[in-house]
């Protein structure tokens, strides 16, 4: 911008662009360098941290080097195994499997709510709102009562010989997956929601018309008209479904560790910051990744 | 009118009720008298009567009722100022994209990453001054940040949905620059404020990681509270808190649609 600071009528006021600018730069400073200071500016350090060392009691020092990385990567002093990768890999297939049930399970939902009467359907669009404004914690502990042992879902998997009788059905792969579909859905069936009480049943109706198949019918009357909706959703899952701490904590043990686990471990007990660090920014990546695939996939991205 | 299959009605129910089982167990085990596992013995509300009594709930209760309060005040305050700035001022496409990157960041960063750059941000303040330890002032200080980011982002796209023409028009009326912003912008505004300061207050009582990180020994909340329990093991007490939490929640739930309802 050229910097002529001549007066001039701006937003119905004789100022300057100068004033002007400086009025903003006031207005935004605050909120703006409260996120720089303690987010961006850390986010950038952490990728200085990544190529350092741990020292021997958690401290960080400056020796830097690639070994975070290749550890990431599976190799150590005793050879090459492949651990954290399976960590990582375990935790794109969780993203994904948990954004994919959610969808196949969001459209029958979102086409339940938005067939209903007026007045009930604002009851019904109430009672999905609610387990997603529950606090995470409750909703994913509360699944330890409903698996626990001697309870009708344990004794019918016993009863299936998928578990020994008596035994609880977490800490398990399966458990993680039922807490994970069960707190993410709300993100998909709302903004899905929102998507099919715009749709144009004229389009559906013409596809019927024309005797289209069930399948061809939702591929090419719904599908395109409720993909705004359905990418919103998708970022709104996978991105953080990825790299959920609380839930595979909760009711994977130590028998399904996500990547979120591997993180939390660093910054927390073991304090190895750089390792965290290298970590975080695997996980950071693969977040970027989604969010271009997803965005050139569906509509321009509105958080809200 | 479109009529639903029967199989997808079916399907619809049996998620709502897999949405609710999990709640649902809560709250009835919330009522068991036999303080061990899900061994039925009878009906009880001793494990209220407990909660009221017990100062280490009481505690995480105020925690976290004056971190939300707290939290989403100042981010209320500074959103929507960072909000106005952003959208109302002729910033080049550059500057801006550095604004729009920063202030997308907390949106898009998983919270985990989030939680270890705070770690390591609190860690190097520390060293300057003493308020860094973690507690009350540095798990506000954590939850503004993701916060602000959501109020900005809630009240620029309100502003983006008039035009500063009727500032205009309320300057060349000769208001002063604090009538326009009191008695134009604010009103027009309003609705997005309130959106935006709703969501900053749900997300600051549903976040569990950054607290989880930031938090001290006497900053406990609810949720770090139930979270520290069901590791010790599940009592029936911990139900009948979170059934107050599941009954709040529903509360702060139909409040919001109130006053949602209401703007519109």
């Amino acid at each position: 911008m050229k910097i002529i600071d001549k007066p001039e009528i701006l937003y119905g006021e004789l100022s300057t662009p100068r004033k002007i600018r400086t009025r903003g730069l006031l207005r935004i400073s605050p909120g703006m360098l409260w996120i720089m200071l303690f987010l961006s500016i850390p986010a950038l350090s952490l990728i200085v941290i990544s190529f350092t060392t741990r020292g021997a009691y958690g401290e960080i020092e400056w020796v830097f080097t690639l070994e975070n990385y290749k550890r990431l990567a599976g190799y150590s002093l005793f050879g090459w195994s492949p651990d954290y990768l399976k960590i990582l890999l375990r935790s794109i297939i969780a993203g994904l499997i948990t954004t994919v049930v959610c969808i196949i399970l969001s459209y029958p939902l979102a086409f339940f709510i938005s067939t209903r009467d007026k007045s009930t359907r604002y009851l019904w669009l109430t009672a999905l709102i609610i387990p997603f404004w529950t606090n995470l914690v409750i909703r994913t502990y509360a699944w330890q009562i409903v698996l626990a042992p001697d309870l009708p879902i344990a004794k019918l998997a016993a009863l299936l010989h998928l578990v020994p009788p008596g035994s609880p059905l977490y800490p398990s792969s399966f458990a993680v997956y039922i807490g994970m579909i069960s707190a993410f859905l709300p993100f998909v069936a709302l903004p899905l929601y929102s998507s099919v009480e715009k749709l144009d049943w004229s389009l559906v109706e013409a596809a019927n018309d024309l005797y289209c198949g069930k399948w061809r019918v939702f591929h090419q009357a719904i599908l395109p008209q409720t993909l705004p909706g359905l990418s919103v959703g998708a970022i709104l899952t996978f991105v953080p479904a990825m790299g959920i701490f609380l839930i595979p904590d909760l009711l994977g043990g130590a028998k399904y560790m996500l990547v979120g686990n591997l993180i939390q471990q660093q910054f927390g007990k073991s304090r190895d910051w750089p390792f965290g660090a290298a970590v975080s920014l695997a996980l950071m990546s693969l977040t970027l990744i989604a969010l271009v695939i997803l965005n050139r996939r569906g509509a321009k991205m509105q958080v809200l | 009118m479109f009529k639903l299959n029967i199989h997808y009605k079916i399907l619809a129910i049996a998620t709502y009720l897999f949405l609710y089982t999990p709640l649902l167990a809560v709250m009835v085990y919330s009522f068991n008298k036999s303080r061990f596992g899900i061994h039925w013995g009878g009906l009880s509300l001793d494990w209220y009567v407990k909660l009221l009594h017990d100062d280490l709930v009481i505690e995480a209760c105020i925690n976290t009722a004056v971190l939300a309060v707290l939290s989403t005040i100042i981010a209320t305050i500074l959103g929507t100022t960072l909000a106005m700035g952003l959208a109302r001022y002729p910033w080049s496409k550059k500057v801006m994209t550095f604004f729009d990157i920063n202030l997308y960041l907390p949106v898009v960063t998983p919270e985990i990453v989030f939680a270890g750059a705070l770690v390591v941000a609190f860690t190097c303040l520390r060293s300057i001054s003493s308020i860094f330890e973690p507690g009350l002032v540095t798990m506000i200080i954590g939850h503004v940040t993701f916060q602000v980011a959501f109020v900005a982002l809630v009240v620029r796209s309100r502003l983006a949905s008039f035009n500063n023409e009727i500032e205009e028009a309320s300057r060349d009326l000769y208001a002063s620059n604090w009538y326009t912003f009191r008695h134009v912008l604010l009103p027009l505004m309003m609705p997005g404020i309130v959106s935006g300061a709703m969501l900053a207050l749900t997300l600051s009582l549903d976040d569990f990681i950054i607290s989880f990180f930031t938090a001290g020994p006497t900053s406990v909340t609810l949720p770090l509270y139930i979270y520290g329990e069901v590791h010790r093991g599940i009592t029936p007490k911990i139900h009948a808190l979170s059934t107050v939490g599941i009954f709040v929640t529903i509360a702060l739930v139909i409040l919001s649609q109130r006053i949602s309802s209401k703007d519109n």
